[in-house]
């Protein structure tokens, strides 16, 4: 045991990707909140500026829509073991119910099957009970060999 | 839970809003009154009688800045607003039409520059109203991307 697994250092640099290096990520406030294999889990804080129905104060679907990208990209990344480029080639969304307002919403997205060239994702939404999701999300996504996130040079 | 509150007084009355922007066709005020669409930067334009959508160019929708690319979601944003609005403009309804599912596909990276998108019904019935839409950037015929919808409405009895 001379060294750390690499999992968790690979780990610990794309989430300090995810969070701080992708602008619109950040602009969104999105956190990486957990993972399991093939599995990971952000959370989208509520904010005011995110509602679309400003009579109800509801969360914008645009924002629920980039919540589940981003997350469902993320699976793939931990499934990968790599921060590898990617890039959604679909993403079907379907609304179940509206967000409540002023609650968090948290994404969880599971790579279930990565091929050579693409790698398949399922993805709820929901507001702390997955038995009682807000959305569901299917999506594909291919996969390059290029490496994601800020050069070596960049790197904090 | 959904009833008027005490707040309600200082917050736009979308009816009005969308009965405005028809009557007048101009969409500026209903989508100053929405804060995602400010946040995003997205705004609707008239163009020979065709409702685009237009998400501006800002920093903040990067989703790759190595390639560099736009956000997939933020597309999805605008592809998914672009279509209520056009539901709004061309539907029988006035109040906010639900998202049942909306489908993406991504045909290109998005750059980083302004991005555009048209929205057509395929479909009005008395509940559901299908919409397709596209997203493009400076050239018309390379869309970036194409979504599917469907709405939930509420027709005018």
């Amino acid at each position: 045991m001379a060294e750390r697994p690499p999992d968790d250092e690979a780990l610990a640099r794309f989430r300090q990707v995810f969070d701080q290096w992708i602008p619109h990520n950040k602009a969104l406030q999105l956190e990486f909140v957990g993972h399991a294999p093939g599995v990971a889990m952000i959370r989208l804080p509520y904010a005011p500026h995110l509602v679309g129905n400003p009579e109800t104060g509801v969360l914008h679907g645009g924002a629920i829509t980039s919540l589940m990208d981003a997350t469902c990209g993320a699976s793939v990344f931990i499934k990968r073991r790599k921060p590898g480029r990617i890039a959604t080639l679909d993403l079907r969304i379907d609304y179940l119910k509206p967000a409540t307002p002023e609650l968090d919403v948290t994404a969880r997205a599971e790579c279930y099957k990565v091929t050579r060239s693409v790698a398949f994702v399922r993805c709820i939404a929901h507001h702390g009970n997955e038995d009682d999701p807000i959305a569901h999300a299917a999506g594909a996504f291919m996969l390059f060999d290029e490496h994601f996130g800020p050069k070596k040079e960049q790197r904090p | 839970m959904s009833g008027p509150t005490s707040q309600a007084t200082d917050k736009p009355c979308l009816a009005d809003l969308v009965k405005r922007a028809r009557e007048d066709s101009d969409f500026s005020a209903l989508v100053a009154a929405i804060p995602y669409a400010n946040f995003l930067g997205v705004r609707m334009e008239l163009r020979a009688g065709e409702l685009i959508g237009v998400l501006g160019y800002s920093d903040h929708l990067v989703g790759n800045p190595t390639v560099p690319a736009l956000h997939g979601g933020t597309i999805g944003a605008l592809l998914e607003s672009t279509s209520i609005f056009q539901v709004l403009w061309a539907a029988d309804t006035l109040v906010l039409p639900k998202t049942i599912n909306l489908t993406i596909d991504y045909l290109r990276s998005a750059k980083p520059e302004d991005t555009f998108c048209h929205g057509v019904i395929t479909k009005q019935g008395r509940r559901v109203v299908n919409v397709r839409a596209i997203a493009y950037q400076a050239n018309r015929d390379k869309p970036v991307a194409s979504a599917n919808a469907h709405f939930l409405v509420e027709p005018r009895e």
